[in-house]
């Protein structure tokens, strides 16, 4: 995973809530077994309306959106949070994110970066009084930075410091593998095995 | 320290307690598997040749894609049959137990689970589904997860989790005659919003829910997520553990009995405290339809179409418009005069035989609106084989509605079961999302009782709608 500190790219603001996953991306666009090319299934329905806000071209190489609450509410599919990759997202702020998207973003390397919603209103404010205007997401430092304008996100440490970091989830974990086999050992043999 | 059900379940699977910050380390003790989160995780396994750590652990089934006419031959969509054979071919590779289309035992993997008798109380259990909280139902914590996380459970059996609060949903008192699990977690959901459960692991408790089967718990599980909560549970009882007994997968013996005697003591303790707690009256529970676009956006049937003007909260108000604006709904109609064009019963929420038998009672001896399309597609291959002995196959089919073989089916449309835009359904799924059941299409999710009321009237129905049958 590349590491991340800080990204400075175009913002989009997508005033709505409740973004579920069905509308990052519809089911019809999972069948693919590949882990690329998904961008053309990014908020697919949506982009069929010519006024979508990714459809207006100061917007359309956004890489920073700032959405309403509830932001990957529904499916567990991580080909939404690729989907946003593919497109050229590396962060999505929001005031309030869906515990399974927030997961998904996190393994991803996409910052999901939750804002006090009076702070998105205001990011909404001067993104679409000045489209085009970049916005800075600065892990480090867990600020947000538009123009004038400065506010402060939450992000957890763990998560933000394997962005940092650029971390494989799969090789931290595989540091503690003796633990998991000590743990195998002690458990109860009624528990249930798929093979016989 | 006294403890609740989901917190002596997450101490018990503790690998590692994690320190500064750092998630804890958990075992996981079944992983189910499916066609269409895998493939990316199985493709990261052999590009860091690593293999799958506990195969005996782990089982997967053909669900989301596959079609529920001729499952005979070969499925006709290219990509879906890529797809389904990419996990024939990864669970050949990796010897990973699959049941295929065809197979007896193949199904919604929510629905194979408890019927295998894999699905134990005290596990924990997780899939790349978010509906996996159904789970929940046996007092097992059981959450969805994207497909790194399948990944990572595959090459370790454990996954890095940061300890979530704990909710108790309280459902005092008794239900009314028809109204169903569906209804009351309709409600749970109308009540604290799809955000509401973020952050938590929902317990269900009271009356109400002991006196629910395990199907119809399955059922309030099932749709946990839709108030944004990853995991929903409720304490094993008899009820369960009479579900449970001589199931396929089991405990026999001696070691059922050490089981039991295990299972008993995960209930919360008495003295144990929840972070928030929501109590509901199950007297008050009506037959609950969704109006909107999220599963937050339901009413009782008895009522009408919201008034978006009349609303406060400014984003509750432009959700509400928006819905309004994609469902072509007018304020004020009643729900109950809403025209449906499709019923879909099924899904991992509703397509149980308990589901089954209980919509098949309202449209014995009744015809079918002859405008309403209705689907009837079990959970799974089992379920279909109980329904067809017990002649529920025929109940539907002379009542004029289609009966197919298992799978997800119209409850997501991945498969060839999609609405037309434009076209409205009363659906015993979970998820009424814009597009959810294809493109333009309208959901408004119901009971199996009132799907099969509707299905009669060709309105928005319940059982109570009803003339009575014709001696």
């Amino acid at each position: 995973m590349e590491p991340f500190t800080s990204h400075t790219g175009i913002g989009v603001p997508l005033r709505a809530s409740d973004v579920d996953t069905d509308q990052i991306i519809p089911a019809v666009y999972l069948k693919r077994v590949t882990r690329t090319g998904f961008e053309d299934g990014l908020f697919a329905a949506w982009r069929a309306d010519p006024h979508f806000v990714l459809n207006v071209p100061a917007y359309s190489a956004g890489s920073v959106l700032v959405a309403g609450p509830d932001f990957g509410t529904g499916s567990s599919r991580e080909h939404a949070v690729w989907a946003l990759k593919d497109y050229g997202f590396r962060a999505v702020l929001s005031s309030r994110f869906a515990d399974i998207f927030r997961g998904n973003a996190g393994k991803q390397g996409l910052v999901a970066a939750q804002l006090e919603q009076t702070d998105i209103e205001q990011l909404w404010k001067i993104l679409e009084t000045a489209p085009g205007t970049p916005v800075t997401v600065d892990l480090a430092d867990r600020l947000v930075h538009c123009a004038e304008f400065t506010c402060g996100f939450a992000i957890d440490d763990y998560t933000r410091w394997r962005l940092m970091a650029g971390l494989d989830d799969i090789g931290l974990t595989l540091r503690h593998a003796e633990d998991i086999t000590a743990f195998e050992a002690h458990r109860e043999s009624w528990r249930p095995r798929t093979l016989a | 320290m006294a403890k609740t059900l989901a917190e002596k379940v997450w101490d018990a699977h503790l690998v590692r307690r994690g320190d500064g910050g750092e998630p804890d380390l958990l075992y996981i003790d079944l992983h189910l598997i499916h066609e269409v989160t895998s493939p990316q995780a199985f493709d990261g396994l052999r590009l860091s040749g690593r293999d799958v750590r506990r195969p005996d652990l782990t089982i997967a089934t053909e669900d989301h894609n596959v079609p529920t006419t001729d499952i005979d031959q070969p499925i006709a969509d290219l990509v879906s049959r890529t797809q389904v054979d990419t996990l024939r071919r990864n669970c050949h590779e990796f010897g990973i137990r699959l049941h295929s289309l065809g197979d007896v035992e193949q199904g919604i993997v929510h629905v194979v689970g408890p019927q295998l008798g894999l699905t134990q109380p005290g596990l924990t259990v997780v899939c790349g589904d978010s509906h996996t909280s159904t789970h929940g139902a046996f007092g097992a914590l059981a959450f969805g997860i994207g497909t790194s996380e399948v990944e990572h459970v595959m090459a370790t059996q454990t996954l890095p989790l940061t300890r979530p609060k704990t909710m108790a949903i309280t459902v005092d008192g008794a239900l009314r005659p028809g109204t169903t699990a569906k209804d009351v977690i309709l409600a749970v959901i109308a009540r604290i919003g799809t955000g509401g459960g973020q952050g938590y692991v929902l317990e269900y408790r009271g009356e109400a829910i002991r006196a629910l089967s395990m199907e119809a718990r399955m059922t309030v599980c099932n749709m946990s997520i839709e108030a944004g909560a990853r995991a929903g549970m409720i304490a094993p009882d008899d009820t369960t553990f009479d579900y449970l007994c001589g199931r396929p997968h089991a405990p026999r013996g001696a070691d059922w009995d050490t089981a039991v005697a295990y299972w008993r003591s995960l209930a919360t303790d008495e003295d144990a405290t929840y972070d928030a707690e929501v109590v509901l009256d199950a007297a008050d529970v009506e037959p609950f339809v969704t109006w909107g676009t999220n599963p937050g956006q339901g009413l009782p049937l008895s009522a009408a179409v919201p008034d978006p003007e009349a609303m406060t909260d400014p984003s509750a108000k432009a959700s509400a418009q928006r819905a309004l604006a994609y469902m072509d709904l007018t304020p004020g109609t009643p729900m109950r005069d809403i025209r449906i064009d499709t019923v879909f019963l099924g899904s991992c929420t509703n397509g149980r035989i308990e589901d089954l038998r209980a919509a098949a009672e309202v449209v014995r001896g009744r015809t079918r609106h002859p405008h309403v399309r209705v689907l009837v597609v079990p959970g799974s291959e089992r379920v279909r084989q109980a329904a067809v002995a017990e002649g529920l196959d025929a109940v539907f089919t002379e009542f004029g509605a289609e009966w197919r073989h298992a799978g997800c089916s119209m409850c997501l449309g991945m498969n060839p079961d999609q609405l037309a835009p434009g076209e409205r359904s009363a659906s015993t799924s979970n998820r009424n999302f814009e597009g959810r059941q294809g493109k333009g299409g309208r959901t408004h999710l119901v009971s199996p009782l009132v799907a099969a009321a509707t299905a009669v009237r060709g309105t928005l129905s319940s059982p109570a709608d009803l003339d009575p049958v014709p001696a």
